[in-house]
């Protein structure tokens, strides 16, 4: 984990905690977006403070014949994997790797995504042309082509390089759906009242457009991050995303996946997290949604 | 006489419509002027190019389909806002011409509290920080008469009621001290207790503040009240300019006067309303000749053949685009 990648980690959180406190108002109102918030945030402490959760190294092969796929017990809370690690510190450690590749390379994606779509959807003519038959070729390319790809370049994918990476060839769908989305927006009436009062172009978008079309950014931001989780799990599991023995929730499923049938627990429980991640972020996406909405106020 | 603050000259804004079926000229080289300090009133059914009229002031026509053709004149101040850089006009939308949209449902921001909306012109203009900005929004509610200001600041459009809501859009309009305020039919969506109120909110600012005002709408009653001057459209062209009082004595257009006949009145008695035969034609295809004579009573060969000029009759400022002008006589109805 190197310290860039948390700066931006943390300014992240700071923007979100800057939300207005009416909207947190209605964002906590919603009762599974709570619950949402919450294994989120268990999950977030649990990574931050990974060295005190984790009763073992989750690199060390603790005892290779004797320790090797334990069941869950008193000292190996969740087992041991087939390299006798200890399957708790893995989990724990794993959440680092994972909920960093998830978040920021949704971050990448979704700012690219928002960008690429508002300037298309506002400005029209020839840079919508342009930007969409970019699109058009992006969405055509099978990602795993492009990653394999980088592969072949880089030969192992440092953890930025594969943030980036994930976050370049994801961000196609939201251009898309923000591209419409300010195609509609840039008529309404409150639009062109901004731009009699003087508003420049960047003011309008960023202002006037882009927060009219947060429910739609949000809703894909938040079930993007659980595609790149998944994706992260799928690379790892083909042995192109983060190198062993550090561990991720995907290269763990796939370490397990071999002894599913004796040893289930390997994969069951970094398969939990993912699952449980990506549950809480379409509960925070949906309360987001409304909470960003003021109109929903009344109801 | 004063100079012109507004100066327009031979508008015309086209509009391309799609699949090449030709081009409509919604505004076909209308030419006023506006005042320091009155109110213009621009009226016309729809249809005839007031809002468009409006929107080329500012520059607002969307690019394409629309453009304003190339001679147009739009002067403010001595400037040609027709010739102005982007960032250079941009600094006189809000701050010296400001407008008021039709619609008050629509033309606020659901997003962002209408305290927000109504600085967001100090903010652009005079580079306002977040406290001033709110201190002004507040003041600004305070002067078009919201209640409970320090409270409405912090509302968002969707809890104000319609006549609140063109408050907060007069409010928003005024926040710079434009000389110019466009008001496009400012009291349409509103009901008509509302409307007075609006209009008489509009008639006490615009004595405080000093601006000129373009009033455009399609109800003669709120350009008796109102308007200064008049200024009546039809097929995107101006058919009559007068005074107010001179052209409700004595219309000469006979469109004006075909408006002034449709109007209900209270001190006659009850009959059917009169209208106007026919309909507005396309813009895509005006009349040849005047563009009025297929609907006129009095028209006669020389309507369908020569399109009239503005022709003055004789007093000060009242003139019509109307053959009717040079030969009196033909003014009985057949």
């Amino acid at each position: 984990m190197t310290l860039p990648t948390w700066l931006a980690l943390l300014v992240a959180l700071a923007l979100a905690g800057a939300a207005a406190r009416a909207v947190r108002r209605r964002f906590f109102r919603h009762p599974t977006a709570t619950w949402g918030v919450g294994i989120l945030a268990f999950f977030a402490i649990v990574a931050v403070a990974a060295p005190l959760v984790a009763p073992f190294d989750p690199r060390e092969q603790l005892d290779i014949i004797r320790l090797k796929n334990q069941p869950p017990s008193w000292t190996y809370m969740l087992g041991t994997d087939v390299y006798s690690r200890d399957l708790w510190s893995r989990v724990v450690f794993g959440a680092r790797v994972s909920l960093v590749v998830g978040g920021l390379g949704t971050l990448v994606a979704v700012t690219l995504g928002a960008t690429v779509g508002a300037v298309a959807g506002y400005y029209r003519r020839w840079a919508d042309a342009v930007l969409m038959r970019g699109v058009d070729v992006g969405l055509a390319l099978p990602r795993i082509f492009v990653l394999l790809m980088a592969i072949a370049l880089w030969d192992r994918l440092s953890l930025p390089v594969l943030v980036l990476t994930i976050g370049l060839t994801s961000w196609f769908g939201t251009s898309r759906l923000v591209r419409a989305e300010v195609l509609s927006l840039r008529e309404r009436d409150f639009v062109a009242a901004a731009r009699a009062l003087g508003a420049g172009p960047a003011r309008v978008i960023l202002r006037h457009v882009l927060p009219n079309a947060a429910a739609p950014i949000i809703v894909s931001a938040t079930l993007g991050i659980g595609n790149v989780l998944l994706l992260e799990a799928g690379l790892s599991f083909l042995g192109i995303g983060v190198a062993p023995p550090t561990a991720s929730w995907g290269s763990m499923i796939a370490d397990g996946a071999p002894t599913l049938a004796t040893a289930p627990w390997t994969t069951l429980f970094p398969g939990l997290a993912i699952a449980l991640v990506v549950m809480a972020l379409n509960a925070v996406g949906d309360g987001l949604r409304d909470a960003l909405d003021p109109r929903r106020e009344d109801t | 006489m004063t100079e012109p603050l507004l100066r327009v000259r031979d508008l015309k804004t086209y509009f391309v419509t799609e699949r090449g079926s030709g081009t409509a000229r919604a505004v076909d080289g209308v030419s006023f002027d506006l005042y320091p300090g009155e109110t213009l009133g621009l009226v016309g059914e729809s249809g005839c190019g007031k809002t468009v009229t409006s929107l080329s002031i500012l520059r607002l026509i969307p690019e394409p389909p629309g453009h304003i053709r190339a001679g147009s004149v739009i002067e403010f101040d001595g400037r040609n806002l027709l010739a102005l850089a982007a960032p250079d006009l941009r600094a006189i939308r809000g701050n010296q011409i400001a407008m008021i949209f039709q619609e008050p449902m629509t033309s606020l921001n659901p997003v962002f509290t209408v305290g927000d909306q109504i600085a967001e012109a100090a903010v652009i203009h005079q580079r306002l920080a977040r406290k001033a900005a709110r201190a002004r929004a507040i003041e600004m509610l305070t002067l078009v008469g919201i209640p409970d200001p320090e409270e409405r600041v912090d509302h968002y459009p969707h809890q104000l009621s319609g006549g609140m809501r063109q408050r907060v859009m007069i409010a928003m309009a005024l926040v710079c001290g434009p000389k110019v305020l466009i008001a496009d039919e400012p009291t349409t969506a509103l009901d008509v207790t509302i409307q007075a109120q609006i209009l008489e909110l509009l008639d006490r600012l615009q004595q405080e503040l000093g601006m000129a005002v373009l009033l455009i709408t399609h109800d003669l009653g709120v350009v008796a009240g109102q308007a200064d001057r008049v200024v009546v459209m039809y097929a995107g062209q101006v058919v009559e300019t007068a005074p107010t009082a001179a052209l409700f004595d004595r219309p000469l257009h006979p469109y004006t006067e075909g408006l002034m006949a449709a109007v209900p009145r209270i001190d006659a008695p009850r009959s059917r309303l009169v209208a106007i035969p026919g309909q507005v034609p396309a813009a895509t295809a005006w009349p040849s000749g005047c563009r009025f004579h297929p609907r006129c009573p009095y028209a006669w060969a020389k309507c369908t053949l020569e399109e009239p000029p503005l022709l003055d009759d004789g007093s000060t400022g009242h003139a019509a685009r109307c053959w009717l002008l040079q030969e009196p006589a033909r003014r009985t109805r057949a």
